[in-house]
């Protein structure tokens, strides 16, 4: 059991480098999409007795990261006409080398904290670090709204991974919390690329610094 | 025996200039005696070196001098007779070369000053290696340091040659500045310039950090590792071509024995040390030959491969500085031996490539690769020796630097740790760094072998270029025998290194610990004449082959374009452009590109160059800022003798007043 | 006594058997296609046919042109000899091996791209360029990869390393050997220029790797290219089969038929994904071998933190 958890959080992270990695914006949409499913299933792992609010909750995780939101997200683009590569602002090579050096920092730095020994020996903590950093790097280096709101859900991803510590301690309270602050960020961005595109024809948001007059 | 040998091989070395002076400038006897002072020096020196190792002869010279503190002491053990070697090797067939390469009737202005200067060059470095206390050492490095200023400004009517020449003379006095530090230090803490070993807790960790921290940098920048390298690539670049070889052949490695030596006389040291030399050596190796890839000109290309190799050797000292720390013997042996012997490797080769270079120049009157082309058939032997060193530099069996980087790639997966051993894991990512090295290395000298001999000549100088002579020639052959020799017979080398091993860890050899049994160097002899018995069968069959199927000769095939002209081969920025990218981040070209392509493009050019980004972006501001700082001190130079008195009252007064 | 046969085993299937590999490869990209395709040993046909022609020389070339496809061929008959196919040792065994094999191969490439530029084509340095270029990459994922193997098994044998106890780690470090195999299967795509990174098949120069590099030569001297190539697959492909099927400790005998198998069933994995799979484009090489590269390395950080 452990093995197979050890080798579902290794794919999270390795979801992280395919984000970053891939060109093509519904490459990214798809790898997200695959880390939040991953990521439903892991209070399977991390509970000891399953019920049915934990069933609930996973078919609910599920299907909100792993088939609502890339489907509002494709249909966003197909509607605002986005292009299909992402022009990053750092090269792949290098937004792929700047992953690696921050999971190498998260593994260091997870052995830090103050953990209880179960939890510290976990991959958790580091995997839970890298993808709040991946998060991070996309929404810095991205110049499409598209990508940002991907690298915002990243970012969630890489707290609700965190969350599951928690979840013997606060069962509920994460999750709903979790589940809302996304469903707000996708909602705020949603608005945000329709009215981008609205204004300047394109979704860059290079073009936000003209309103600062 | 052996160091009396030594001593008056060096006088003999810093005489063989002086004779010169005294014939007319356009008459070559003064050259010929000055190679031939230079031949009895090496042979001198080296037999000496040659006793020392047979057996094991060595009686430390003692006289007493009149300077505060010092004392004219020297002595030769395993380490100093590692570095030694190559000062005399390198430094007689140099002269020899000189001959041919820089002949007094050819150059009547400076030749004579050169051989002065090459001479007391030699022994200078000749003190530093043997010096046994710390003002001897400073003048013997000071020796070095100020013949060697002369050496690169030989040509010194070019602006190039003075401004490479004046960014020299700050990096190495800011080194000397650090090494004053460091002997001080020493004494302060040992109570006397003598170097020998402190006891164990002889001496405070804190000031043991503070002299290794100042030896680091004080060394560093003569050594060229990454951050303080910058005076390293421009020097190499101007001076004569058998001078660049001395230099990077030895000169920087007399950086690299200060930090061997240096770390010898320290005690225990913590694991920090170890992994900041290790950590340093991956930047200076990869940096090193990213920023090489990007060269046009072929010295200046050579130079940046320096500072990967000492990358390399660095690599070798942080394993064996680890081991010390950790207790591991093995690690101690292997670094060591890996390193020591990248520093005689990398002497051999690199020579070998900085004087074919300098055939090349010889031949062709140009640096510049991108106007070379096709010299293999003009030059065929010159062409011949720098493929092996290409080779040999490469780290590719089987030639000397493999051994090298096999005895330091076991010591870096040594780190890893086995049972029963303290791992130190971090470090075996080196490993994948020494493989970067290598293989950035060798798509490097791809490029310069391709574009310099290979294909067909992109100009007129690479057409009327012509083959070097006997001299020439024959120094690359010594130079090219070794690193076969090296290469296919490690096992002859060994002892050489174990007794430098002793001199760096006294207490090892007791252990038994033996290169020869955590190495398997007779498996490099074995697989390294199978492949070349193979190469010969295969080649002799294929030859046969064609023989019987007909050979039949015509241009070569163009993708169907049926009039190829030189102009459109590969050249050698094309060939970097994909890796000067990939490490755009930190070389920082500077590309001008035709924009705008119209139906009828009109005449349109391309220009990339990466200049040195640490002396651009780093050095060079920081000392315009200085310099803007200090104008303002300009208010008090009034011209006004009224003022100046003033100035000297007030000073007075202040004297006073103060206390 | 064994030992003896084994080794005549070894040298002559290292031999006989890489051609075969590509006809599997073509076979298999036929199936897919809905193709007969050539026959399995068309590769063999085409050797022979190659060594019994005449031959064109560029006037332009030196001798490093024909030493190019000699030395590319004698390294990788050298290296071919070093990594252990079914027996728990190769002929050619001792600490440190892995990093000559990869020397080897290293110096064979050297060569092969020397030979390129001799030519004096804009193509073929092209084609030069890009091969130097990418294995930069690859070769640190290729240590990378040794790193895990050699932490795992306590040498640095490639005997020991891919031995027996490989199925043992399986169970308790799968998550780094999964990497690595990952990582190192790449490797395997990049250096023997499959799709995604190279296709030997495409009509034009300009998109092509290691076939561009080798235009203009041909009758045997190509005959040893191609030669050559096949035994670096098999190299390769020895190597992946190893990692998922490690020698059981069993009978010997039956392990030499289950290394074929298994070596083949990695040749026709090679066909799907080629069959599946489109061309990179060739600036999203480098992002996908640094990928290989991060691969590895984090299968050495999981055993090393």
């Amino acid at each position: 059991m452990v093995q197979i958890f050890d080798v579902l959080i290794i794919l999270v992270v390795a979801l992280n480098f395919v984000a970053l990695g891939v060109s093509r914006i519904r490459g990214v949409i798809n790898a997200v999409a695959l880390q939040g499913v991953l990521l439903g299933t892991f209070p399977l792992f991390v509970h000891s007795q399953i019920g049915r609010r934990v069933i609930l909750l996973i078919v609910v995780t599920i299907v909100l990261k792993g088939r609502v939101i890339p489907v509002f997200l494709v249909q966003a683009m197909r509607e605002a006409n986005i292009r299909h590569q992402v022009k990053p602002v750092v090269s792949f090579v290098s937004s792929l080398l700047l992953g690696a050096v921050g999971t190498g920092l998260a593994m260091m730095f997870s052995h830090t904290l103050p953990l209880t020994k179960e939890h510290s020996d976990m991959l958790l903590v580091p995997a839970s670090l890298s993808t709040v950093w991946t998060g991070f790097l996309m929404l810095t280096s991205r110049r499409e709204a598209i990508m940002q709101v991907l690298g915002f859900l990243l970012l969630e991803n890489g707290i609700l991974l965190f969350g599951l510590l928690l979840l013997e301690a606060m069962p509920f309270l994460v999750e709903a919390g979790v589940l809302l602050d996304l469903f707000t960020g996708v909602f705020v961005m949603g608005i945000i690329i329709h009215h981008i595109n609205r204004e300047f024809d394109s979704i860059s948001t290079e073009h936000l610094s003209k309103l600062k007059e | 025996m052996t160091e009396r040998l030594v001593l008056l091989a060096l006088i003999i070395a810093a005489m063989s200039g002086v004779p010169g002076l005294l014939f007319h400038r356009n008459s070559t006897a003064g050259q010929w005696i000055a190679v031939l002072l230079s031949v009895a020096s090496s042979s001198l020196g080296i037999t000496g070196l040659g006793l020392f190792w047979a057996l094991g002869d060595s009686q430390p010279i003692t006289l007493p001098w009149r300077l505060p503190g010092a004392e004219f002491s020297v002595a030769v053990d395993g380490l100093s007779a590692i570095f030694l070697l190559p000062v005399f090797l390198i430094s007689v067939l140099g002269n020899i070369y000189g001959l041919g390469y820089w002949n007094q009737t050819k150059h009547p202005q400076n030749g004579r000053k050169l051989r002065l200067f090459y001479g007391l060059l030699t022994a200078g470095m000749a003190v530093v290696v043997i010096a046994r206390n710390g003002i001897l050492f400073l003048f013997g490095w000071e020796i070095m340091a100020l013949s060697a200023f002369f050496l690169i400004t030989t040509e010194d009517d070019k602006k190039e040659v003075r401004n490479a020449g004046w960014i020299y003379l700050v990096a190495t006095h800011t080194a000397t500045l650090c090494l004053f530090a460091v002997f001080a230090l020493l004494r302060a803490a040992s109570g006397s310039f003598a170097l020998v070993p402190f006891e164990n807790h002889g001496i405070e960790p804190a000031m043991a950090t503070t002299i290794f921290m100042l030896g680091l940098v004080g060394f560093g920048i003569k050594a060229g590792i990454m951050p303080l390298h910058v005076w390293l690539p421009s020097a190499h670049t101007v001076a004569p071509s058998h001078v660049s070889a001395v230099m990077s052949g030895v000169i920087i490695k007399m950086g690299i024995y200060g930090q061997f030596r240096l770390t010898s006389l320290l005690p225990t040291p913590p694991l920090e040390w170890g992994a900041i030399v290790l950590g340093l050596g991956a930047v200076s190796g990869v940096l090193g030959v990213a920023f090489a890839i990007a060269q046009h000109d072929l010295k200046r290309l050579l130079a940046y491969h320096s500072i990967e190799n000492i990358g390399i050797i660095l690599l070798g000292l942080g394993l064996a500085l680890i081991g010390r720390s950790l207790g591991r013997a093995d690690l101690i042996v292997l670094g060591l031996s890996g390193g020591l012997l990248h520093v005689l490797n990398h002497a051999l080769f690199k020579s070998l490539l900085f004087l074919s270079a300098g055939s090349v120049i010889h031949g062709a009157h140009t640096r510049e690769i991108d106007e070379l082309g096709g010299l293999a058939k003009v030059m065929p032997w010159t062409a011949m020796c720098f493929l092996v060193g290409a080779v040999a530099i490469c780290g590719l069996p089987p030639l000397n630097g493999f051994v090298s980087e096999f005895l330091i790639y076991l010591g870096l997966f040594g780190t890893l740790g086995q049972e029963g051993q303290v791992p130190f894991a971090g470090a075996a990512f080196a490993a994948a760094a020494l493989a970067l090295i290598g293989a950035l290395a060798a798509a490097c000298f791809v490029k310069v072998y391709g574009a310099v001999f290979l294909g067909v000549a992109r100009s007129q100088h690479a057409q009327q270029s012509h083959e070097s002579g006997p001299t020439m020639i024959g120094a690359l052959s010594v130079l090219v025998a070794c690193c076969f020799l090296i290469g296919l017979a490690p096992l002859l080398i060994v002892p050489i290194l174990e007794m430098g091993i002793a001199a760096w860890a006294p207490d090892l050899n007791e252990k038994g610990h033996r290169i020869a049994a955590l190495a398997p160097l007779n498996w490099i002899t074995v697989m390294g004449l199978l492949l070349i018995a193979t190469l010969l069968l295969v080649g002799m069959w294929l030859r046969a082959r064609l023989r019987k199927g007909g050979v039949a000769a015509t241009v070569t095939w163009g993708c169907g374009y049926m009039a190829p002209t030189p102009r459109i081969q590969y050249t050698s920025s094309s060939f970097a452009q994909m890796l000067v990218g990939l490490f755009g981040w930190a070389l920082r070209p500077r590309m001008r590109q035709p924009t705008h392509m119209t139906l009828f493009p009109r005449r349109a050019d391309f220009h990339s160059e990466v200049a040195d980004t640490v002396l651009d972006k780093a050095i060079l501001p920081t000392f315009r800022f200085g310099a803007w700082l200090f104008s303002w001190f300009r208010v008090f130079q009034q011209g006004n003798i009224q003022t100046y008195l003033l100035y000297i009252f007030v000073a007075l007064i202040a004297l006073l007043l103060w206390r | 006594m064994t030992t003896v046969i084994h080794h005549t085993i070894h040298v002559l299937l290292a031999l006989s058997l890489p051609p075969l590999l590509l006809g599997v490869i073509a076979k298999t990209k036929a199936q897919f296609a809905g193709r007969v395709g050539p026959p399995v040993l068309q590769p063999y046909y085409d050797l022979v046919k190659l060594f019994q022609k005449g031959s064109v020389y560029s006037t332009t070339t030196t001798w490093v042109f024909r030493a190019g496809p000699v030395v590319g061929l004698v390294t990788a008959a050298l290296a071919v000899l070093m990594i252990p196919l079914a027996n728990s040792s190769a002929p050619v065994s001792f600490t440190g091996d892995p990093i000559l094999f990869a020397y080897l191969l290293g110096l064979g490439r050297f060569f092969t791209a020397s030979a390129a530029l001799d030519t004096g084509s804009p193509f073929e340095g092209m084609g030069a360029a890009r091969e130097v270029t990418f294995t930069c990459l690859a070769e640190p994922a290729f240590f990378l990869g040794l790193l895990v193997l050699a932490k795992l098994s306590g040498t640095l044998q490639m005997g020991t390393m891919l031995g027996a106890a490989v199925a043992h780690h399986w169970s308790s470090a799968g998550a780094s050997l999964a990497l690595v195999l990952v990582s190192w299967f790449i490797v395997l795509l990049v250096e023997n220029s499959r799709i995604p990174f190279d296709d030997p098949n495409t009509h034009l120069e300009l998109t092509m790797i290691h076939e561009v590099m080798v235009l203009d030569h041909s009758g045997p001297a190509f005959g040893m290219i191609l030669y050559g190539a096949s035994l670096k697959l098999f190299i390769f492909g020895a190597l992946i089969a190893r990692l998922i099927f490690p020698p059981t400790n069993g009978d010997p005998w039956l392990d030499w038929p289950i290394f074929v198998l298994s070596t083949l069933a990695v040749a026709v994995m090679i066909g799907v994904i080629e069959s599946t799979m489109a061309r990179l484009r060739m600036t999203h090489v480098p992002v996908l071998l640094v990928t290989a590269c991060l691969f590895s390395a984090f299968g050495i950080i999981l055993l090393v933190r």
